[in-house]
C-alpha cells in the first residue's frame, strides 16, 4: 500500500472543512484518524484487508466542482467548492485523492450511523451483564456514540446457536456475532489457516468453522483481541473477571526470543490474561496462544515461597538475610575454579549483569546459559525459546556461543572437580547431571520461581519471581532492548532476582550500593557500550533496537580491557562526588 | 480584597451580655423543666419500641439477593455491583451454568456472592446499578455478629434475607 | 490530742471521702443526665432503674480498659500527674464545715484559724495535674491544653483570692467556721433578708457581697475548668485537651478530679455566701442529734443546688475564646474584686454597731 518513492506525493484533502496533505496510498478512514477524526468501524482493521461489509464508516465524499477550463472553481471565500456525491461512501476501503473532501459528522453521516447501529442491534442479544466483552465492546460504545437509546424492534430476534466450540482455546456465541468477518480475514492472512467462515443467508448467516476443522492453530486467540462484539470469547478467560476491574501493565512476553509486546490484565496480584500491545517493530498487533497463556504456572502448586537452607539433611525455611548469609557462606569455602554457575536466558539483563559480577568476585569461570529451542514458525514464534539471549551474548560475555561450556560444565560436576553449583532459574536435569550428582555436590544453590529436582536437592534455595513480578530489561532475538514491568506482586516471600543476586554479591564481598534495578541498569549503561546513553525509562513501552545482528559481540581481548577501564573511570567519578 | 463584617452597635445592656446569659439560661431550664415532667417526648426507647412497622418503602437498610418467581437467583454475575461499591465490600465469584441446565441460556450465575456488612455503607448504589434487578435493599438493618467472619453475608444469607421479588422485569424471556 | 479525737475524726475523714467520691460519680450521673434533658433527651436510663447504677457500670467498664502508656511519655510525672489532679480537689474538703454538730462533734475535719489560706493553697495545686499531665504526655494537644490550663489558674487565682477579701473584712478572722457563725447572726452575705433584716447597712452592704460572690463564682468555674471556661480540655480545639493520651483509671481519675474540684468548689461557695449548713428555722446540732444530721442534709443540698447551676450553665453558654477569656480575667474580674474591698471597707466602719 504504501508508496514505495522515497518522497511520496502528497494529496490535498479536505476533513471536516479544513484542509490537510496525506501520502498517496493512505487510506481516508486513517487519514481521518491522523487529524483526531475517529469514524466509527467494526470490520476495518489497520492490519487486514478492507471488505467494507460493516457499513459502519460511511461517511460523505465530494471532489472540487471544475470549471470549463478543467481547473476547480473558487467561491467566495477562495476556496474550491466541492461537489458532493449524493450517496454515502465507505471510508475504509478508498484511498485518499487529489482534492478529495470528506464530511464525517454531516446529517448524512449521521443519520446512516444511526441506521446501521439499529441494524447491527435488530439480532444482538441484551446480554452485557454476561458477555465479556462488556466494557471493551465497540457495539456497546458507538449504541452510545452514534445509535438510538430505544430500540423500536418488535419482531423475535433470531436464534443462533451458542456456546459454539471453535477450537481448544476459543468459544463463539453467534447471536452476538455482526458479522464484521475480521477473524475471518485474520485467520486467512495472518494466521495462513483458513478455517473459518460464514454460513446460511440474510439474517440466518452464521459464523462458523469449515467442515472437519477447527480453530485451533498457535495464533487463534487474536481473533477474540480483534472481535469487536463479544461473540468469540477466549475459553481460557471467559467469564473469569471483567474487563474494568483489570490493572493493565506493559510488558512483553518472555516466551521466546520474539518478545511481543503485551498488556497484562491483572487484578490484586492475580493475573487474568495477557494481551498483544501494538509495536510494528516486533510484534504488529498479535502474539501467539502460547505465549500468551504462560502465565499459569505462577500460581502453581510447586511455586517455591520461602527461602531455604539445608540442615540435617531437609531443607527448612528461613529468613532472607540467613539465606544469603549461608548461600555466601557455602561459596566463600571454594576457589573459583570449584564453582560453576548455570545462569538462563530467561534472566533479564540486569540480572545477568550481577550474575557476570557475582562470577568476577568469585573467580568463577565456568559459566554458561542453558540454550533452549523449540520449532518455530515465520509468524511469531522463535525457534530460540530464551526471551533473552542476546542479553546474556552481551552481558555475560561467554567465550563462545550460549551453551557451548554446558557439557563441560556437566562433565565437571560429575567428575567432582566441580564442588558449588549455582543454578539460576533453570533446571539441570536435561544437561545430563542425576540428581544423585546433584545431591552429592556440597554446596548448590538454586534460584527459581518453581520447586524441581535441582531446588528438591539444593542446599540453599531462593524463591525468585517470574515475568510479570519484576521490572527489567531484555534484549529480544532481532537486537531489540525491550522492558518487563512488574504487574503483580510475587508471593510469599518470594524476591525479585536482582535484589537476591545484589545481596548475594555483597555477602560474597564485592559490590556496592544497588538500591534500585534502574541503578543496575544504569551500571550495565556505563559498562557495555551498545548500551551507553539509555536508562531503563529511557527504553520506553516501545523498545530501542541496540543490536544490529550481523555483527553479534564476540568475546575480544579488548572487551575485557574495555570493561576494566570503565569500572576504573566509574570508580573515579564516585570518589569524585563523595568530595 | 478583604471584606470587613459591619457588627452592630450594642447598647451598654447588651455589652454586658447578662440579659442574654440570663435568657439562655431561661431557654436551657425551660426544656430542663419540660423534660422532668415528660412533656417532652422526642427520644423512641429502641429495643421496646421500633420503627419497624412505619418504614417507608425507600428504607435502605441490608441489601440481598432475590430469586424471580422461577426459583432463579436473578444475580448474573457481571459484577456491576462489585465495581460501583463505594467501600468495596462485594466480592463476587463467578461461575458458568452447565449447559443441562434450565436456565443454561443465562450462561453466568454467582458461584459466591459476599457482601462484608462491616463494610456496607447502605448507600443503595448496588441496586441502581443493577442491569438485573436482582440486589435490592431490603428493611433489616440491625446486623449483628460476634466475629467479623459472621459480619459477611454469604450467598445464602443474602438469598435468605432477599427472598422471592415478584413483578420485576423479565429480560430472559424469549424476545430479547 | 485525746484518743476520741482521733477516733472522731478518722470517721469524719472516712464518712466525707465516701459522701464525696458518691457524689462525684452521681455527678457525672446528673451531668449527663441533665444535658440529656436540657437538650430534650432522656440519658443513660438503662443500668438500674432511672439509669442510676449508670456509674457503677462506668467505674467496671473504666477499670477493665487498657491501662496504656505512650511509649514517648515520661512515665514517672505521666503516672503522678492524674493523682495530683484528684488529691487537692478532696483535701481542700478538710477544712469546710460541712455541719455543726454531731453528738456534740464539730462537723468539720480539720477547723484551723487559716482556712480559707488552706483552700486557697491546696486547690491551686490542682493545676499541676493538669500541667504535669499535658507535658509527661509528649503529645501536642495536651501540652496545649496544659499551657492553656496554667495560664487560666494564674488568672483567675486573683480575682478568687480578692473575691473572698470583703467577706473577711466583715468576719474578722479566716476561720470557715467563724464565717458560717457570723452568717448565723448577722444573716447570710447575699441574703440580707435571712436573719435580721431590719438593719439598713446589712442591706446596703448585700451589694458589694453579691458583687463578690458573683466574682466568685465564675473564677471558681474558670479554677474547675468548667465551661464556658473549659479551654484546656477543648474538645473542638484540643480533641480532649491535657487527657488525649490518659485512658482506663487513669483517664477516671481526671474525670474524678474535675468533678471532685467542682464538688469542694461549691462547698466553699456554700460557706463562703451561703449560710454553710445554716437554713433559717433549723436549730443546730446541740438541740439534738436528727437536727445535727438535718444541718449536714442542708449543707449537702446546697452543693447540690450549686452543682446544679454549674451544668445548667456548661449547657447553656458556649466556651470562650482564648483572648476573651483573659480579658475578662485580667481587664474586668480582677478589678472590679479591687474595687469591691474598697467599696465594703468604706461601708464597714458605719456597720461595726451591728
Amino acid at each position: 500500500m504504501a508508496d514505495q518513492t522515497p518522497s511520496p506525493q502528497l494529496f490535498n484533502v479536505q476533513i471536516d472543512g479544513v484542509w490537510h496533505q496525506f501520502p498517496k496510498g493512505t487510506r481516508v478512514i486513517e487519514a481521518c484518524a491522523r487529524v483526531g477524526v475517529f469514524v466509527p468501524r467494526y470490520c476495518y482493521h489497520k492490519k487486514l484487508s478492507s471488505p467494507g461489509n460493516c457499513r459502519m464508516c460511511l461517511i460523505e465524499m465530494g471532489f472540487p466542482r471544475l470549471g470549463p477550463d478543467r481547473k476547480p472553481e473558487l467561491g467566495a471565500d477562495g476556496k474550491p467548492i466541492i461537489n458532493w456525491i449524493p450517496r454515502p461512501q465507505i471510508s475504509c476501503a478508498q484511498d485518499v485523492s487529489e482534492g478529495m473532501a470528506v464530511r464525517t459528522n454531516s446529517p448524512l453521516v449521521k443519520e446512516c450511523q444511526r441506521g446501521v447501529m439499529e441494524f447491527l442491534l435488530i439480532n444482538h442479544p441484551l446480554d452485557c451483564p454476561i458477555c465479556d466483552q462488556a466494557g471493551e465492546c465497540r457495539l456497546q460504545e458507538f449504541s452510545v456514540d452514534f445509535g438510538n437509546s430505544k430500540s423500536r424492534f418488535l419482531e423475535n430476534k433470531v436464534k443462533k446457536p451458542k456456546n459454539v466450540v471453535l477450537g481448544p482455546r476459543v468459544t463463539l456465541d453467534d447471536e452476538r456475532c455482526i458479522l464484521c468477518s475480521r477473524c475471518i480475514r485474520f485467520c486467512q492472512e495472518i494466521a495462513h489457516d483458513d478455517v473459518l467462515g460464514f454460513v446460511d443467508r440474510g439474517s440466518y448467516t452464521a459464523l462458523t468453522a469449515h467442515p472437519g476443522k477447527r480453530l485451533e492453530n498457535n495464533y487463534s486467540l487474536n481473533t477474540v483481541d480483534i472481535c469487536p462484539v463479544g461473540a468469540l470469547t477466549s475459553t481460557d478467560f471467559r467469564f473469569k473477571m471483567r474487563v474494568w476491574f483489570l490493572k493493565e501493565t506493559k510488558s512483553i512476553c518472555t516466551s521466546c526470543a520474539t518478545g511481543c509486546n503485551t498488556i497484562i490484565g491483572t487484578r490484586e496480584d492475580v493475573i487474568y490474561r495477557q494481551t498483544p500491545r501494538e509495536n510494528d517493530h516486533v510484534n504488529s498487533c498479535w502474539m501467539c496462544d502460547y505465549g500468551r497463556l504462560n502465565f499459569k504456572y505462577l500460581e502453581a502448586e510447586n511455586r517455591l515461597l520461602e527461602p531455604q537452607i539445608r540442615s540435617d539433611g531437609n531443607l527448612i525455611a528461613v529468613d532472607w538475610p540467613m539465606a544469603i548469609a549461608e548461600a555466601a557462606l557455602q561459596l566463600k569455602q571454594f576457589a573459583g575454579h570449584e564453582i560453576a554457575i548455570i545462569a538462563s536466558g530467561r534472566m533479564t539483563n540486569e540480572e545477568l549483569w550481577l550474575t557476570s559480577q557475582l562470577a568476577k568476585s568469585l573467580g568463577v569461570q565456568w559459566i554458561d546459559i542453558v540454550p533452549r529451542r523449540g520449532p518455530g514458525d515465520d509468524i511469531l514464534l522463535s525457534e530460540d525459546r530464551n526471551p533473552n539471549t542476546n542479553g546474556a551474548r552481551l552481558i555475560l560475555r561467554p567465550t563462545s556461543e550460549p551453551g557451548a561450556k554446558l557439557t563441560a560444565i556437566a562433565e565437571a560436576v560429575k567428575s567432582g572437580e566441580v564442588k558449588a553449583l549455582m543454578i539460576l532459574k533453570e533446571n539441570t536435569m536435561h544437561l545430563g547431571i542425576s540428581v544423585e550428582q546433584l545431591a552429592r555436590l556440597p554446596a548448590l544453590i538454586a534460584m527459581n520461581v518453581l520447586s524441581n529436582e535441582a531446588t528438591e536437592k539444593a542446599t540453599v534455595v531462593l524463591p525468585a519471581c517470574s515475568f510479570a513480578e519484576k521490572r527489567g530489561s531484555m534484549i529480544n532475538g532481532k537486537g531489540r532492548l525491550q522492558r518487563l514491568n512488574r504487574a503483580v506482586r510475587p508471593p510469599g516471600n518470594a524476591r525479585d532476582d536482582w535484589e537476591i543476586l545484589r545481596d548475594l554479591l555483597q555477602a560474597v564481598g564485592g559490590g556496592d550500593s544497588l538500591s534500585s534495578v534502574d541503578d543496575v541498569f544504569r551500571r550495565i549503561s556505563e559498562t557495555v557500550p551498545q548500551f551507553a546513553g539509555l536508562t531503563l525509562s529511557k527504553i520506553g513501552d516501545l523498545g530501542v533496537h541496540i543490536l544490529q545482528m550481523e555483527e553479534l559481540p564476540t568475546m575480544r581481548p579488548s572487551d575485557e580491557e574495555n570493561i576494566e577501564q570503565a569500572v576504573a573511570i566509574q570508580a573515579r567519578r564516585r570518589a569524585v562526588r563523595s568530595h | 480584597m478583604a471584606i470587613t463584617v459591619p457588627r452592630p452597635k450594642l447598647n451598654w445592656r447588651e455589652r454586658s451580655y447578662l440579659p442574654a446569659i440570663v435568657a439562655g439560661l431561661a431557654i436551657t431550664f425551660k426544656h430542663f423543666k419540660n423534660m422532668l415532667l415528660g412533656r417532652t417526648k422526642v427520644t423512641m426507647q429502641y429495643p421496646e419500641q421500633k420503627w419497624d412497622s412505619s418504614l417507608p418503602d425507600h428504607y435502605r437498610g441490608a441489601p440481598a439477593l432475590v430469586q424471580d418467581e422461577d426459583g432463579r437467583v436473578r444475580c448474573v454475575a457481571c459484577q456491576l455491583c462489585e465495581f460501583i461499591c463505594p467501600p468495596r465490600a462485594i466480592k463476587i465469584i463467578p461461575g458458568e451454568i452447565p449447559s443441562a441446565d434450565r436456565f443454561a441460556k443465562v450462561e453466568k450465575y454467582p458461584e459466591a456472592f459476599d457482601i462484608d456488612m462491616i463494610r456496607c455503607i447502605f448507600c443503595g448504589m448496588c441496586e441502581e446499578v443493577c442491569p438485573e434487578q436482582a440486589i435490592f435493599l431490603r428493611k433489616d438493618y440491625a446486623i449483628t455478629g460476634f466475629t467479623r467472619a459472621d459480619m459477611v453475608h454469604h450467598k445464602e444469607k443474602l438469598l435468605e434475607i432477599g427472598g422471592v421479588m415478584h413483578g420485576v422485569v423479565l429480560k430472559w424471556n424469549e424476545k430479547k | 490530742m485525746d484518743f476520741a479525737f482521733v477516733v472522731t475524726s478518722l470517721l469524719k475523714i472516712v464518712g466525707i471521702l465516701v459522701v464525696i467520691l458518691t457524689m462525684v460519680s452521681y455527678a457525672v450521673y446528673a451531668e449527663r443526665r441533665v444535658s440529656a434533658f436540657i437538650q430534650d433527651r432522656l440519658g443513660p436510663n438503662r443500668v438500674g432503674p432511672a439509669g442510676l447504677f449508670q456509674p457503677i457500670a462506668d467505674m467496671f467498664k473504666l477499670l477493665l480498659k487498657e491501662d496504656f502508656t505512650p511509649r514517648s511519655a515520661n512515665t514517672f510525672y505521666y503516672w503522678l500527674a492524674p493523682c495530683l489532679a484528684v488529691m487537692p480537689a478532696i483535701i481542700t474538703i478538710a477544712v469546710v464545715p460541712f455541719g455543726s454538730t454531731l453528738f456534740g462533734v464539730p462537723m468539720v475535719i480539720a477547723d484551723v484559724n487559716v482556712g480559707i489560706l488552706f483552700v486557697f493553697a491546696i486547690a491551686s495545686l490542682g493545676v499541676y495535674g493538669i500541667v504535669i499531665g499535658g507535658w509527661a504526655s509528649n503529645s501536642k494537644y495536651p501540652f496545649l491544653g496544659g499551657i492553656r490550663s496554667s495560664a487560666q489558674m494564674l488568672s483567675y487565682e486573683l480575682s478568687l483570692g480578692l473575691a473572698v477579701i470583703p467577706v473577711f473584712l466583715l468576719v474578722g478572722n479566716l476561720r470557715l467556721t467563724s464565717v458560717v457563725r457570723y452568717q448565723i447572726e448577722h444573716g447570710w452575705f447575699i441574703a440580707p433578708f435571712v436573719g435580721d433584716w431590719t438593719n439598713p447597712w446589712k442591706w446596703l452592704l448585700a451589694i458589694p457581697m453579691i458583687i463578690s460572690f458573683l466574682v466568685f463564682m465564675i473564677a471558681i468555674f474558670a479554677e474547675t475548668n468548667r465551661l464556658p471556661f473549659d479551654l484546656p480540655e477543648a474538645e473542638q480545639e484540643l480533641a480532649g485537651g491535657y487527657n488525649i493520651e490518659y485512658s482506663s483509671m487513669k483517664f477516671a481519675l481526671y474525670f474524678l478530679g474535675e468533678y471532685a474540684a467542682m464538688i469542694t468548689g461549691s462547698a466553699v461557695i456554700v460557706t463562703l455566701f451561703l449560710g454553710g449548713w445554716h437554713f433559717p428555722g433549723i436549730p443546730d446540732g446541740s438541740h439534738g442529734w436528727i437536727f445535727g444530721l438535718i444541718n449536714i442534709a442542708v449543707f449537702f443540698a446546697k452543693v447540690a443546688a450549686l452543682i446544679f447551676i454549674f451544668m445548667w450553665v456548661r449547657w447553656t453558654l458556649p466556651r470562650f475564646r482564648y483572648d476573651q477569656l483573659m480579658r475578662l480575667g485580667w481587664l474586668f474580674f480582677f478589678e472590679i474584686a479591687l474595687v469591691n474591698i474598697f467599696l465594703v471597707a468604706a461601708i464597714l466602719p458605719y456597720t461595726s454597731r451591728l
